[in-house]
């Protein structure tokens, strides 16, 4: 209790320099939780993919289409319960500043295969009968002030025109991960549209979304797929959901490298500020812990001492970056919901944010430490003022 | 003076310290004793080894050669953890500089050292309440350390040194810091602990009018003891 005592009134006792190593602590892990919750939500789309869905695109590339033909073909293989369309629509509403994702979809199957996005009976009907109608992520809405019926322009760049769609639905996210910023409107509008301006587009699909009955099914299914397209014109190649997104991740692993190393380096330089920090404070008490010695404390009363000093500022340290986190993360989420449609900090991210913390007070205290509990007392007691 | 009353006995103790390859001797074949309820100043210029002598008497430095007994223990004998443990109960210790914990109060400063010891918080408060008296501080028990003057100071840590009852006090300079109003309180107080509480002192000091106080003098020169 004593010894808690005077960790305590030791680590407030030079209070600027205290505040400003607590408050460089704190800066850093609030920038490691930061850092690993972009890390963690570069993969978020990986975790959340269904394993009852299959991607079925051109093996080629996706920026090959396939013919809507196979849609047919491949809801008729065994296993398979439902076949959806979606083509990667790239539209852009009034700048290119107001970036978010938008698909062409066929209602009946999206709805069917999407059950994480949640939309009232007749937002669903709304969908399913309007050819121009579409359905969009509550975040998307409210950004840009969207209501039920409103009309909305996109400008095509993959597709070239203006085309004109109603809100029909405002869906939510059955989870708190799900992704609420992104827009869906029917993929007949835009085959018609292209049937009439450019036929040749017709037809055509970017990939078939293929639902399963059971996850264990999906490797027959995918194998089933591709070899019934094998020597085809258009090839195909079909991938879990989770592979899928994987493959997009891969496109970025080395930023998410360089962003893990930049998330460590951070810790690591704050590790050795305050290690420079303790050095500094047991340097300057060596006579007091020389005097504790004398008084006949043991070396690992002064050990607990300078330990628990360094362990209670970084842990301070730590509860405030981690507090400084979720407002942080609710800025981010706000300001740049365009590229992070979710921004939550995770309970994984907090434990690892608390364990850096820890890690950076039992560092930078070892030296110090055994500096203070080992001196010799007549050594430690010329050493006054 | 016979070994047999001598509540300290220090017996060919001989010690040097090594300066990089250089070995310098500080202490040389140095025999003494002293007993009980004495007020004993040793003097002699810096460098003589009054303070490395001092130092292996209190348990808190260890000596090439020879032995010292206090109050039956060969203390040169013991190992660092049981040197420690002895001399939280066998010595007390006053500093030039005070040596107080500046965030502890006066009265945790006095407590310090009953911290090792098996007693309960009442009975802690009791010793040191008791001590607090004896120096006259009792009114400034919550005051820390840079709220007390130095002479203040240096009664608190007198109060810490006796605080646990030990038979032996020794004292590094202990008016080396203080004017010569709080000096002669504080020497008066030493005085007082040797008549009053038969406490044996060893005090180490420059200052001819604090040896004065003290019921022997002894003089080391160049780790030699020059007086017998």
């Amino acid at each position: 209790m004593f010894l808690l005592k005077l960790i305590i009134r030791n680590a407030s006792r030079h209070k600027l320099r205290s505040l400003l190593t607590v408050t460089g602590v704190a800066i850093a892990i609030m920038a490691f939780g930061l850092l690993r919750t972009l890390v963690g939500l570069w993969y978020l789309g990986v975790e959340s993919s269904s394993a009852t869905r299959l991607v079925t695109r051109n093996s080629i590339s996706l920026v090959f289409s396939l013919p809507i033909s196979y849609k047919e073909r491949i809801r008729q293989m065994p296993g398979v319960t439902r076949v959806g369309i979606m083509n990667w629509f790239g539209g852009i509403y009034v700048t290119e500043k107001n970036f978010f994702p938008n698909f062409a979809v066929e209602p009946a199957a999206f709805l069917d295969l999407y059950p994480e996005f949640l939309l009232t009976p007749e937002e669903q009907k709304g969908f399913l009968i309007d050819r121009q109608g579409a359905v969009i992520g509550r975040k998307l809405a409210a950004k840009h002030g969207w209501k039920l019926g409103d009309r909305i322009v996109l400008k095509g760049t993959i597709f070239p025109g203006q085309w004109e769609l109603v809100v029909r639905g405002i869906y939510r996210g059955a989870q708190r991960s799900t992704d609420e910023t992104q827009f869906f409107f029917n993929w007949d509008y835009l085959n018609e549209t292209m049937r009439r301006t450019i036929p040749r587009r017709s037809d055509q699909v970017g990939i078939f979304v293929v639902g399963v009955s059971k996850p264990e099914q999906a490797a027959e299914v995918a194998l089933a797929i591709d070899s019934t397209f094998k020597n085809s014109l258009a090839e195909t190649m079909t991938e879990t959901e989770k592979a899928f997104q994987l493959s997009f991740v891969a496109m970025t692993e080395a930023i998410m490298v360089a962003i893990k190393i930049v998330s460590y380096m951070v810790i690591v330089i704050i590790m050795v500020v305050a290690a420079n920090t303790m050095a500094m404070t047991a340097r300057e008490r060596i006579s007091e812990y020389a005097t504790m010695k004398t008084l006949g404390f043991k070396w690992h009363h002064i050990a607990i001492v300078v330990f628990g000093e360094s362990l209670f500022i970084a842990f301070i340290g730590g509860l405030v970056g981690i507090a400084g986190t979720f407002p942080a993360a609710t800025m981010i989420e706000r300001e740049l919901s365009q590229f992070f449609p979710t921004f939550r900090v995770t309970v994984a991210t907090i434990v690892l944010q608390l364990s850096a913390a820890l890690v950076v007070g039992v560092v930078a205290s070892i030296f110090p430490t055994w500096r203070a509990s080992t001196i010799r007392i007549a050594n430690g007691l010329r050493r006054i003022g | 003076m016979t070994a047999e009353t001598d509540i300290v006995t220090v017996s060919g103790v001989t010690k040097s310290y090594r300066r990089g390859n250089q070995i310098v001797p500080v202490l040389e074949n140095i025999s003494f004793g002293i007993r009980q309820s004495e007020f004993l100043a040793l003097m002699g210029p810096s460098g003589s080894g009054k303070s490395t002598l001092l130092n292996l008497i209190a348990g808190i430095d260890k000596v090439d050669s020879g032995s010292i007994n206090i109050g039956g223990c060969e203390i040169t004998t013991l190992g660092d953890a049981e040197l420690a443990g002895w001399r939280s109960v066998n010595v007390g210790f006053i500093f030039q500089f005070y040596n107080l914990i500046p965030v502890l109060t006066a009265y945790e400063n006095v407590e310090l050292p009953l911290l090792l010891t098996r007693l309960s918080r009442r009975e802690r408060r009791e010793h040191v309440e008791a001590a607090l008296e004896v120096v006259s501080l009792s009114d400034r028990k919550d005051h820390r350390p840079s709220q007390l003057s130095g002479g203040q100071q240096q009664r608190v840590a007198i109060a810490r040194a006796v605080v646990t009852d030990p038979a032996i006090l020794v004292a590094d300079e202990p008016t080396g810091d203080l004017d010569r109003v709080s000096a002669g309180e504080i020497l008066s107080l030493m005085e007082h602990l040797v008549r009053d509480f038969q406490k044996t002192i060893i005090m180490v000091t420059h200052d001819p009018r604090a040896a004065e106080k003290a019921h022997i003098i002894r003089h080391l020169e160049k780790g030699i003891l020059t007086d017998g």
